[in-house]
């Protein structure tokens, strides 16, 4: 007890240690309840601006469920209560605050999920969804973004000549390819990933890897995953959380090469998890 | 605790012997064997039963079915009694049934499973519903005599009839098209809500959409139900002796569409059919059987249509 005690002050210390040049986004004392039922702990974290931040963790540690605390998936669900703040830049607004329009905050924060959900409906007008809720006639508007964001998806080749058929007819990868494109068209200020490529064969995984590094410098991307390796690959920082809390955050390359952390150490050498 | 399942653990032993497996098995397969038998025999006597009832149909009522029948109003005299008051009166019947149930019942469904909270109220309001599905029609004629006929002073007209069996086929719609609207997947649901939709806009342009094939079903058996009621028609007072068509809904004179056709007395074909039947004598037996093959036909061709369409819709929408 004593010693889970002294491991949490130092990993609240260890995560304040970290400042991120830039942030898009602060977590500050984030608690996050299911009803009674305490998920998150004292969460604080930094996402930093036009770059990759991952989350990873054993399962259930809280990393999906802070991941959903930034589009405010949970506010679906009546039991869910947010406390503590999640600034967003440059306003500085905080958006799990009880004066924020959840619809809002998805407007600006948009979401890769789990496993691959595209709408029965055409290729184009998947696309096109984020736009036309925001109330977007002008098809000219339209065209072009759904180029745009099926081109930043590597799918606009493979798909250019076929925009009307079923989005769902596409294989497992392409279908998540459209799922970024998707998220990609309204044009968001950070993208959600909730481990995209759990449910994609390795050579989906692997040009589902190689988008988001290429995003790195354009778009603030937060990617939750179970998979170390992913994280070491793609992002730029990482956080590694258990029990709800946030161990560790830092630089992706120290955090994996020199933690400060023992449970860290362990986590990614394999000991646990 | 884990020591008592030892005892059965020698028999499980015993099993995996070859001749234990096979014996096992010929057993298995013949218990296989045994309800695929009672299975077919369930369906071949449900179908030997309808095809009896349609050749007891066709060879009573082919002969009767001519221009004549479907023109002419009903008679004292059999051969020159036609229907055109009864089936005139059915569509226009099913016409305010569908109008009302439908967007009703739809309403209703989308209300209780998108937009209720749970709470003990809802529970109420569904177990209700559920319950009213059951309930013998001749109940919804009497509530219908109350409440339509005498308590909004409606009369005995096709306006009363459509809302009485809008109400009496307004739970199938409801169950059916909650059901479909649940089919739609939590991931769907979740995507367009991370995109920005409101609940209304996330229902109308997914669930909605992609719940039409099961909604379709349910309304289609519940207008195929009222077009065969009779109980609550009765009940309402249209067991009557009608020999004229309702105001048509279109005049020559200003203003030119009239809706004084809501308030006309009527009678539909399984009245029509109830009242030949019953009479003393064979004479009109014959034109009961051809009209009964009438409704059924429109019963048939109601659901063909309707399967028709679901088809294709469900071909627009693959998961």
């Amino acid at each position: 007890m004593v010693i889970i005690a002294a491991h949490s002050t130092a990993a609240a210390n260890g995560a304040a240690l970290v400042k991120v040049k830039n942030s898009k986004a602060e977590v500050r004392n984030l608690n996050f309840y299911y009803g009674s039922k305490r998920a998150l702990t004292n969460v604080s974290l930094s996402v930093a601006d036009k770059a990759v931040t991952a989350l990873i963790g054993p399962s259930g540690c809280g990393k999906s469920t802070l991941l959903r605390c930034f589009n405010r998936m949970h506010d679906l669900n009546t039991e869910a209560r947010y406390e503590g703040e999640i600034q967003l830049f440059p306003e500085k607004v905080n958006i799990i605050g009880d004066g924020v329009d959840p619809i809002e905050v998805r407007m600006r924060i948009s979401m890769v999920f789990q496993k691959p959900n595209p709408f029965p409906k055409s290729i184009y007008e998947n696309v096109a969804y984020g736009l036309r809720v925001q109330g977007i006639r002008d098809k000219y508007i339209i065209n072009q973004r759904v180029e745009e964001a099926l081109r930043g998806a590597a799918l606009w080749n493979e798909v250019k000549d076929r925009l009307n058929e079923p989005g769902t007819a596409l294989s497992g990868g392409q279908q998540q390819r459209l799922c970024i494109a998707r998220a990609l068209a309204p044009k968001p200020e950070i993208i959600l990933f909730d481990e995209p490529t759990s449910a994609l064969d390795p050579i989906a995984t692997a040009s589902i890897e190689e988008l988001i590094d290429e995003y790195k410098g354009t778009v603030t991307v937060l990617i939750v995953t179970h998979n170390m390796q992913q994280a070491a690959r793609v992002s730029q920082y990482t956080a590694f959380m258990y029990l709800g809390e946030v161990v560790e955050f830092g630089v992706t390359d120290q955090l994996f090469t020199n933690p400060r952390e023992k449970r860290t150490q362990d986590y990614i050498t394999g000991r646990f998890g | 605790m884990t020591q008592s399942i030892l005892p059965e653990r020698r028999e499980v032993v015993m099993l995996q012997s070859a001749e234990m497996k096979r014996s096992n098995l010929s057993r298995r397969k013949m218990i296989n064997r045994a309800f695929s038998t009672i299975g077919l025999l369930a369906i071949l006597i449900a179908m030997a039963t309808l095809v009896a009832l349609l050749f007891d149909l066709v060879i009573d009522g082919v002969p009767h079915l001519s221009y004549d029948f479907f023109f002419n109003f009903p008679s004292r005299v059999a051969s020159r009694a036609g229907i055109l008051s009864s089936w005139v009166g059915t569509l226009l019947v099913m016409f305010v049934t569908a109008l009302t149930a439908i967007p009703m019942g739809i309403g209703a469904a989308i209300y209780l499973e998108e937009y209720a909270r749970k709470s003990w109220v809802t529970d109420i309001i569904e177990i209700n519903v559920n319950n009213l599905a059951g309930v013998p029609s001749i109940i919804y004629g009497l509530l219908a005599l109350g409440l339509f006929v005498y308590g909004l002073g409606l009369g005995r007209s096709i306006l009363t009839a459509g809302l009485t069996l809008a109400l009496l086929i307004l739970p199938i719609i409801i169950v059916a098209t909650r059901e479909a609207l649940r089919s739609v997947p939590l991931s769907v649901r979740e995507a367009a809500y991370a995109l920005g939709a409101t609940r209304w806009q996330m229902i109308s342009d997914h669930v909605l959409p992609y719940s039409v094939p099961g909604i379709m079903t349910g309304v289609i058996i519940g207008l195929a139900r009222a077009i065969g009621e009779t109980a609550p028609l009765v009940t309402i007072g249209a067991l009557t002796f009608i020999a004229f068509l309702p105001t048509p809904p279109i005049s020559s004179e200003f203003p030119f569409i009239s809706f004084q056709w809501l308030m006309d007395p009527f009678t539909v074909l399984p009245i029509q059919v109830f009242n030949w039947v019953s009479r003393p004598g064979s004479d009109f037996q014959g034109n009961a059987a051809a009209t009964a093959l009438v409704l059924l036909l429109l019963t048939l061709a109601m659901n063909g249509l309707a399967i028709y369409v679901r088809y294709r819709l469900r071909k627009k929408i693959k998961w």
